[in-house]
This record gives structure tokens, C-alpha cells and sequence, in this order.
């Protein structure tokens, strides 16, 4: 009888409070910090698989440090946009570019699946996220710091497969983020936990964004949680970016809000209109 | 309620321990009948020896030395052409799956090759070989060699691509990436291939040895058989199966070390 109970207290505790964030915005504007997101522009971007055109025509322009999110019905060319902006693949027109020099490390990706090494333990799984500075000396300082952020010191030790698949996906968070990445794009990273578990890890990813004033695009099938997170939705239909809502909103939002409900409201009439029909998003 | 909660501790208390004994009741079991009907007479000692008297027999070889002397080279040869064998497969198996040139060129005649059974090579081995050292190493290399190539090549293509694209996105080089993604993922299938081939190892090297050998546990059988001292072949024979399960406890040691990382072997037992 008590477990539900006790899940959600430990839950809570997990996800940091609301006043942290208010004071890690706060540190973030007075300082020269905000600078360090990457800024982002697109231009005429098209991209084929063979005959099928997934993307055709992209322009986009995103600031430093801004929290993007990217709505769309399945199969759409999310996952195509976010690969091209990470570098995964090539355009097949147009080109994308950072409002700065780049270096690997700079930009980072982060998987629906935690694509953890199952045979290195949870520490040298977060020191992977290196990179090219994997050896240095204070590489394991480091890693144990990003552990500390996503607040699963205490795994340092464990091999992978003893970890709940939020613990996971939170070790993969902290690989993202040890190298300090200026740019952070997220592939439903949250799609394959229970209600609870992402609740917490959304908390998780806004805090961390507006401690580290990374800039971050979230790919996401749930319209509530990219307005809940997001400065800004994207929707793309047909290969073009068919909407694009700037979300107004002070932070820290409340869940369930009725403007937060009006917004998500409106959103997805407006995919479900463009889905001529069918409702599968 | 109470006597139900405490039923499952209470075996994973007394399991551990009486695990341990439980599996030596049937074979010391099966080991007593055997001596009773061989001493009562029941089973005449022409048809099958006392352990008392394979004991006694081997006792008696390992006091002059023989008996050492046929396990050391029947050990030599196993460790010599396992070595050989497993690591040409284990060459071909890493180039093949790690380069898709190197696949097309060789994978295809390996195949053809694996059909036809190494056993039957014997006549034409000892033709070229005659009953030398090479004939024998020559038979267990060869038997050996499909078992490591197929598995570590296996292995090497079911890595998950996911993690191998995880890799290359947080920058590793190629020999980084081959260290830390690649070799520990194709691990547990060469596994299966090392215990696989031990056992075709044995099995080659008894054959090789009792037909074509001067020296060794198959020819000290083979030996025994003529002179008819049967309780120098049920020793051999006993002690190519305890060879055989040396070398695969050996086998599954290295393989719980290395591989403890795997939930399949996070209990101890697998
Ligand atoms: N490597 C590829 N080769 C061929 N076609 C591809 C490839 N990757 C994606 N596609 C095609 O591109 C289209 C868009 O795929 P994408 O994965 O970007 O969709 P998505 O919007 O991320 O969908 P979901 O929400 O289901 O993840 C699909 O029709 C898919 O079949
Ligand atoms: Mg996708």
C-alpha cells in the first residue's frame, strides 16, 4: 500500500526545487554566461532518402540559448532535422550554420535510447562524453561532477544494466553535458519513460538548461511537454516547418495551467487539421 | 501469511551451500555401484575394471612416469593447436567482420570450406604429414579454426550499430572505438566460440591420437588395448573427460572475469 506513496516522495526529491531554478536564470542573465549557447541558422534545407523527400525547403533561425522544441506527426522528418543539425547525416541542399566556430564537443545528441555501454560502469560511460578530451587529467573530476548534476553520484560504481531506464537516460544526460555543450539536441529522449519518471527528468532538462545556458532543440511526440519546456514550438508538416509558436510564458510553469492547456490545445488542432484526417501523430 | 514470506529466504539461505554437494551425490552414487558389481563379481572385469583398479593402475603409471609423460603431450598438442587454429580464426574472423573487402574476398571460401567434416582429412594427413607431430596439430588447428572464425565473426557484426554511431558522434578513433565498443561487444559470442572449440579440440585430438600416434593418451589406449589391460583404458578414457572439463571450467572462469559486467553472470552462477 505504501509504495506508490513512497515513489512519488523519492521523485520529488530527485527533481530540484523550484526556487534553484529561479536563482540558476537569475546568475545566468547577470552573468556573461548567456553567451555561450550556439546560435544556430538554416537555410533552403532539403533532404532525400532516394526518391522520398523528407525535408524540402527549411529555414530557421535559432538564437543562443534559446529552448526549442520540435512537434510533428510520426515519420515527418524530425529525427532527419535533428541528425542534420548534429552533424549525423549530410543535406541534400542548403546548408546549416553556427553563429560561431565549433568544436565536436561543442554540440551534443541525446537518444530515445540511453545507448549506454553495457560493460563500462556508469562513471566511464559519462567520461565517453569527453570526447577528444577523454584523457586529460581531471577527465574523471569532471565526469563526477556531471553526475553530481543529474544527481546519480551514488551509481558511479554500477554497471548499466542494475539502473532503472530513468537512471539511464539520466547518465546519458550526464554524458551529454560533461563536455559543456553549447548546443544540446534531444531525441525524444523521454519517450520511453512512465508519467512520473519524465515529469522529473523535464525538470531535470530545464534546470540544467538554464544552469548551463546551453541552446536546446527537443524532439517530442508530447505537445504538453514541449510547451511546458519550450520557448518556442516548431511544427513541421509536409516537410516544411508549418508553425512556429513562441511560448510566452514565465518560468517556472505551472503543469496544468490554463494558458499552458490553451496553447497545447491549439497546437494540436492545428497538427491534426494537417493531418487530412488521420489522427496518427 | 507469515510461513509463506519466509519459505523463499529460507532457500536462498540453504541453497548455496547444499548446491555445492548436491551435484557429487550421483556421480560418488554411481561410482559405488560400479565398484560393488565389478567386486561382487557381477560384472566381470574383462567387460569393465573396479575404479579400485583403474586407481591402482594409474597409480602405478605415474610412479614409472608414463603417465605424466602422455598427459604432457597429449596437453602440448591440444594448447598447441588451439592456439594455432583459434588464432587464425580469430585473425579472419576480426578482419572479415571489421572490413567488408577483406569479407568478400574470404568469407565465401571459408564457407566451402567448413562443409567438408576435418575428420576426413585424416587418410590424406597422414599422407603428407605421416604420424608426426604436424599431423596432429595440423587436425586440431583445423577444427578449431570455424567454430572461433564463425563466432568472433558473429560477433563483431551483431554489435549494436547504436552504440557503435554513440562512439563515432562522441569522437572516437577507430582503434578506440574497436577497444571500447566493438571488442567487448562481440566478447560472449567469441565465448561461445572458445567453449565450442575446446570441445571439437578433444574430440579431434582423440581421434588423431589413436590413430596415428607413437606417444599421448589416445596411444597409450591404444597401447593398453593391445596387451589388454583394460584398466589402463578406462583411465585414458577418464582422463580425457577430466581434461575436457578443466579446460572448460577454465574456460567459464575467464569468462565470468571478463564478462561480469553481463546480468547473466552478476549471480555468480550462469
Ligand atoms: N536512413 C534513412 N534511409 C531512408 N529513409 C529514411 C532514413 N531515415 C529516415 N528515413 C525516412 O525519412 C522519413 C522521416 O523519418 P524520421 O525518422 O525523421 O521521422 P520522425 O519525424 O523522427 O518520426 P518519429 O516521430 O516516428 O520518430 C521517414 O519516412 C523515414 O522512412
Ligand atoms: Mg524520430
Amino acid at each position: 500500500m505504501q509504495e506508490p506513496l513512497r515513489l512519488l516522495l523519492s521523485d520529488a526529491q530527485a527533481v530540484d526545487s523550484i526556487e534553484f531554478v529561479e536563482e540558476a536564470r537569475l546568475a545566468r542573465w547577470s552573468s556573461e554566461a548567456d553567451s555561450r549557447g550556439l546560435s544556430l541558422t538554416i537555410r533552403g534545407l532539403r533532404k532525400s532518402f532516394g526518391d522520398n523527400e523528407v525535408l524540402r525547403d527549411i529555414d530557421l533561425h535559432i538564437p543562443s540559448g534559446q529552448f526549442v522544441a520540435i512537434v510533428g506527426r510520426s515519420g515527418c522528418g524530425k529525427s532527419t532535422l535533428l541528425r542534420l543539425i548534429a552533424g549525423l547525416d549530410q543535406p541534400t541542399a542548403g546548408h546549416i550554420t553556427f553563429g560561431e566556430q565549433t568544436r565536436p564537443e561543442d554540440i551534443r545528441i541525446m537518444f530515445q535510447e540511453p545507448r549506454l555501454l553495457p560493460w563500462a560502469r556508469v562513471l566511464s560511460n559519462v567520461e565517453v562524453g569527453l570526447g577528444s578530451q577523454r584523457k586529460s587529467a581531471d577527465a574523471k573530476a569532471r565526469a563526477e561532477q556531471a553526475l553530481v548534476e543529474v544527481g546519480l553520484q551514488e551509481k558511479r560504481g554500477q554497471w548499466p544494466a542494475v539502473l532503472s531506464g530513468g537512471q539511464k537516460q539520466r547518465v546519458a544526460l550526464a554524458r551529454a553535458l560533461v563536455s559543456r555543450p553549447r548546443l544540446l539536441a534531444f531525441d525524444e529522449p523521454l519517450g520511453a519513460l512512465d508519467a512520473l519518471t519524465r515529469i522529473s527528468m523535464q525538470r531535470l532538462l530545464e534546470r540544467v538548461w538554464h544552469e548551463q545556458s546551453f541552446t536546446a532543440i527537443l524532439v517530442t511526440h508530447d505537445v504538453a511537454e514541449a510547451v511546458a519546456l519550450a520557448d518556442r514550438v516548431l511544427v513541421i508538416e509536409d516537410g516544411r516547418i508549418a508553425n512556429d509558436v513562441t511560448i510566452d510564458l514565465k518560468r517556472p510553469r505551472e503543469r496544468g495551467s490554463a494558458e499552458l492547456a490553451g496553447l497545447e490545445g491549439a497546437i494540436l488542432r492545428d497538427l491534426l487539421q494537417g493531418a487530412d484526417g488521420t489522427t496518427d501523430l | 501469511m507469515s510461513l509463506i514470506e519466509s519459505l523463499p529466504r529460507l532457500r536462498t539461505l540453504r541453497l548455496p551451500r547444499a548446491d555445492g554437494l548436491i551435484q557429487w551425490i550421483v556421480p560418488l552414487l554411481i561410482l559405488l555401484i560400479w565398484q560393488l558389481a565389478c567386486s561382487s563379481g557381477f560384472v566381470p572385469s574383462r567387460v569393465l575394471p573396479a575404479p579400485s583398479d583403474v586407481v591402482l593402475a594409474g597409480w602405478k603409471l605415474l610412479l614409472s612416469g608414463e603417465l605424466v609423460r602422455n598427459i604432457w603431450v597429449s596437453f602440448w598438442r591440444a594448447s598447441v593447436g588451439f592456439a594455432i587454429g583459434g588464432g587464425i580464426g580469430f585473425a579472419f574472423g576480426l578482419a572479415n567482420g571489421l572490413s567488408s573487402l577483406s569479407n568478400k574476398l574470404s568469407d565465401t571460401t571459408l564457407q566451402m570450406v567448413r562443409n567438408v567434416p576435418h575428420l576426413a582429412l585424416i587418410p590424406l594427413v597422414i599422407l603428407w604429414f605421416g604420424i608426426d607431430e604436424q599431423a596432429k596439430l595440423f587436425l586440431v588447428a583445423l577444427g578449431v579454426f570455424f567454430p572461433i572464425y564463425l563466432n568472433t565473426l558473429h560477433g563483431i557484426r551483431t554489435v549494436d550499430p547504436q552504440l557503435i554511431e554513440m562512439g563515432r558522434i562522441y569522437g572516437m578513433s577507430n582503434a578506440e572505438l574497436f577497444r571500447r565498443v566493438i571488442f567487448p561487444g562481440a566478447l560472449p559470442s567469441i565465448f561461445v566460440g572458445v567453449r565450442f572449440a575446446l570441445g571439437i579440440m578433444w574430440l579431434t585430438l582423440i581421434v588423431a591420437e589413436t590413430i596415428a600416434a607413437s606417444s599421448g593418451l589416445g596411444y597409450m589406449a591404444m597401447q593398453a588395448r593391445e596387451f589388454m589391460l583394460i584398466d589402463v583404458v578406462v583411465l585414458s578414457i577418464l582422463i580425457y573427460a577430466l581434461l575436457g572439463k578443466v579446460a572448460d571450467s577454465t574456460a567459464r572462469l575467464l569468462e565470468r572475469l571478463t564478462l561480469s559486467w553481463h546480468p547473466a553472470f552478476q549471480n555468480g552462477e550462469d
